[in-house]
């Protein structure tokens, strides 16, 4: 099995907390945060370390705030 | 030397718009100018690859010279009256986002829809803005075929020089007329890269952006500063004029385009009468020629202002004099043309009978 | 990076780096950031739209134009070089930019008001010459900009401030399907709709804008996309509701998928 490891990074300044990302997420890793950011909105933040970088939040944020990446790592080859 | 021809007006200023190297026309038939359309759509795409488009309406038409013209191209439009009204929201867009374009008003009688008989009634909608917001046209009046061609060249070169709209406001009579006319050669059809226009972002460049647009009220001022001494150099180094007679003159007839035509007749049957008549005929509706008239109201007894409506230069002519001279109005209509003997008629009535 | 970005977002080294990376913002997008309110669609098809210009390699060849409306400001966003239409004219102006341009690609936005109420003689002109456009047309059902009114696509019964007891057809007209009616016409190539309500969809609609510009590309006649969207403030509902209404209520009236696809010889 190939082992999938995802990462997002958010721009929390620029989030305007509208939660489409927390909900498009399938892996539920996205929650929003108590505290707010300089624009005055609760902003999205990494609850789990568990993303795969399927890209479907940074897809679904308007403002275009998420990158993500994602590392797939091959099982090495068993020698038969 | 260019061609020597003889000419009906609006085929004569379609003639010269190809000449001049105009890129694209976009334009909606309407009486009496719907020859330029015409003889565009047989002329100019053969001849020089020129755009014509016949749009669904002036709204439409404008539109699309303000996009044409955003891009750097060299635009035309003609209209009359009730689609030159249509078109001034267009126009208000152009001047503010500071497009070069050229638009020429074959003025017929109105209010509403008028007539299709040759007036000048369109004087404010011309010179005085016409849209919404604080801007102008520079307009260009002219009285003959010649000046139809000549006002061609001259309204894309100044329409370029001051990034601005240019309007030519002739009227049916000159639209319809035919008179012997002296075109220029063709010239080439150039591409100037303005720095301004969208022609798709440069690579490794910022992109540009043309809009009318500026939600700080500071800036939005700011915009209007900018037109306003745009105007002022206008209005210092732009004015033109035909002037007759003022060495001698004790009166003064002034009009612009058809109805400055028959001015002159009368001045001429009234000098040979004895009357030192003298002419002033603005080219230029705006910048309007204040100076000139300044300077000789206080030597002469008075001015008669003759229009085809029911006074609407007149304004700008008593702004000028400054109460110095006595201004009187003779108009006509509705459609209606003046005659040389009712202008002489009016002249005397006011001047000489009753002084 | 901001502090808070700092404190919240540390880097995880062997995993955040350039050939990793599988979302980042297009860099076709400009710095600003989108006036538009949180959750807004407006600014997931900006983005989309920046996203396919980039990735098609042609940003110097596009010229945009923008709407009046919430959309007005599109311009200050998408980083090709656009103009600013009078309300409803975008189609006028993008016909006046592509004639004397034919060899680059033009595509107006425009939103429902601006579309399919004071821009209609417009917009069906500009589809039945069969210009080279791609019309991008958001219709969230609403008036945005000026805070809510009715617009041409409002929904039977749906309450808005100049319909405050809600929509009656019967004075005040049918919610208006313009793709429809379009897609009728012999001078329209492409016609379809999709939504930005889910990540799936959002994803339909990127293909739709890839589409629409290939078509461009390609000169190959009057293309619409109408994207269904949301106006969270004007609905008065969270960011989330206002997806919900999407679909539950507008995409049922208004349905999802292609309208007009050009016959494959
Ligand atoms: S990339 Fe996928 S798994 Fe990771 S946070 Fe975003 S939606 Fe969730
Ligand atoms: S979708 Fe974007 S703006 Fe909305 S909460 Fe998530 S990160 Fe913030």
């Amino acid at each position: 099995m190939a082992k999938v490891q995802g990462e997002v990074i958010i721009d929390l300044e620029k989030c305007k907390g509208c939660e489409l990302c927390i909900i498009a997420c399938p892996e539920e890793t996205l929650a929003i945060a108590n505290i707010i950011n300089k624009k005055g909105y609760r902003y999205a933040i990494k609850a789990q370390d568990n993303c795969t970088g399927c890209a479907n939040c940074a897809l679904v944020c308007p403002d275009a705030v998420i990158t993500v990446y994602r590392k797939v790592e091959k099982a090495p080859k068993q020698a038969v | 030397m260019g061609d020597v021809k003889f000419m009906k007006g609006n085929e004569a200023l379609s003639e010269a718009m190809i000449r001049a190297g105009c890129d694209a026309y976009f334009g909606y038939p309407i009486t009496p100018q719907s020859e330029v359309l015409e003889y565009l759509a047989r002329e100019a795409t053969k001849r020089t690859g020129m755009v014509v488009l016949q749009a669904e309406s002036e709204v439409s038409a404008i539109n699309m010279i303000y996009g044409a013209a955003g891009c750097g191209k060299r635009v035309m439009t003609t209209s009359s009256s009730p689609g030159i009204s249509l078109m001034q929201e267009g126009l208000s867009y152009i001047a503010s986002a500071e497009l070069p374009c050229l638009v020429a008003n074959i003025n017929r009688g109105g209010p509403g829809l008028g007539t299709i008989q040759p007036a000048q009634g369109d004087y404010f909608q011309s010179v005085k803005g016409g849209g919404h917001g604080d801007y102008h046209l520079v307009v260009l009046a002219p009285c003959s075929v010649q000046e139809m061609v000549d006002y061609v060249k001259l309204g894309f070169e100044l329409a370029d020089k001051y990034r601005t709209p240019v309007m030519i406001l002739a009227d049916g009579a000159i639209g319809q007329m035919m008179e012997k006319v002296e075109l220029f050669p063709q010239m080439e059809r150039v591409v100037t890269d303005y720095p301004w226009a969208t022609t798709g972002r440069p690579a490794g460049k910022d992109r540009r952006y043309i809009t009318s647009l500026h939600i700080q009220p500071e800036k939005m001022e700011e915009i209007n500063h900018t037109l306003q001494a745009k105007y002022k150099v206008m209005q210092e180094t732009e004015v033109r004029y035909q002037a007759l007679h003022l060495d001698d003159a004790e009166y003064l007839m002034t009009g612009f385009g058809l109805a400055a035509r028959i001015c002159i007749k009368a001045m001429e049957l009234g000098r040979a009468k004895g009357y030192k008549i003298g002419m002033i005929r603005p080219q230029t509706l705006f910048p309007f020629p204040t100076k000139i008239y300044a300077e000789v109201a206080p030597r002469i007894k008075g001015i008669l202002d003759v229009e085809m409506n029911a006074g609407q230069m007149i304004e700008d002519v008593r702004l000028s004099v400054e109460g110095k001279t006595r201004v009187e109005f003779f108009g006509r209509m509705g459609g209606m043309i003046p005659s040389p003997d009712e202008i002489l008629e009016n002249f005397e009535k006011y001047f000489i009978k009753g002084s | 990076m901001s502090e808070l970005n700092e404190i919240m977002n540390p880097i995880k080294e062997n995993i955040c780096l350039p050939e990793f990376l599988v979302y980042e913002r297009p860099d076709t997008l400009t710095e600003q950031e989108f006036h538009y309110c949180p959750g807004c669609g407006h600014s997931t098809v900006h983005k989309l739209l920046m996203e396919v210009v980039s990735e098609m390699g042609i940003v110097g060849d596009t010229i945009g134009v923008a709407p009046v409306g919430c959309s007005v400001f599109a311009y200050h966003y998408l980083g090709v070089d656009m103009q600013q239409a009078a309300h409803g004219r975008a189609c006028a102006v993008a016909t006046g930019i592509k004639r004397v341009m034919p060899e680059k690609i033009v595509f107006t936005y425009q939103g429902d008001g601006d579309l399919a109420a004071i821009g209609t003689a417009e917009t069906v002109h500009a589809a039945n010459r069969g210009e080279n456009l791609l019309v991008i047309f958001i219709n969230n059902g609403i008036y945005g900009m000026t805070s809510g009114q009715m617009a041409p696509t409002s929904l039977e019964g749906m309450v808005t401030t100049t319909s405050p007891y809600g929509r009656d057809v019967l004075t005040q007209g049918y919610p208006l399907k313009i793709s429809e009616l379009l897609a009728h016409l012999p001078g329209v190539y492409y016609v379809t709709r999709q939504a930005v309500n889910t990540a799936g969809n959002v994803r339909k609609t990127k293909k739709a804008l890839q589409r629409g510009l290939e078509y461009q590309k390609k000169n190959l006649g009057f293309c619409l996309v109408e994207v269904v969207s949301n106006c969270p403030s004007n609905l008065k509902m969270t960011p989330l509701e206002s997806n919900e209404f999407v679909a539950n209520q507008m995409i049922p009236f208004y349905p999802l998928g292609d309208i007009k696809v050009p016959e494959v010889k």
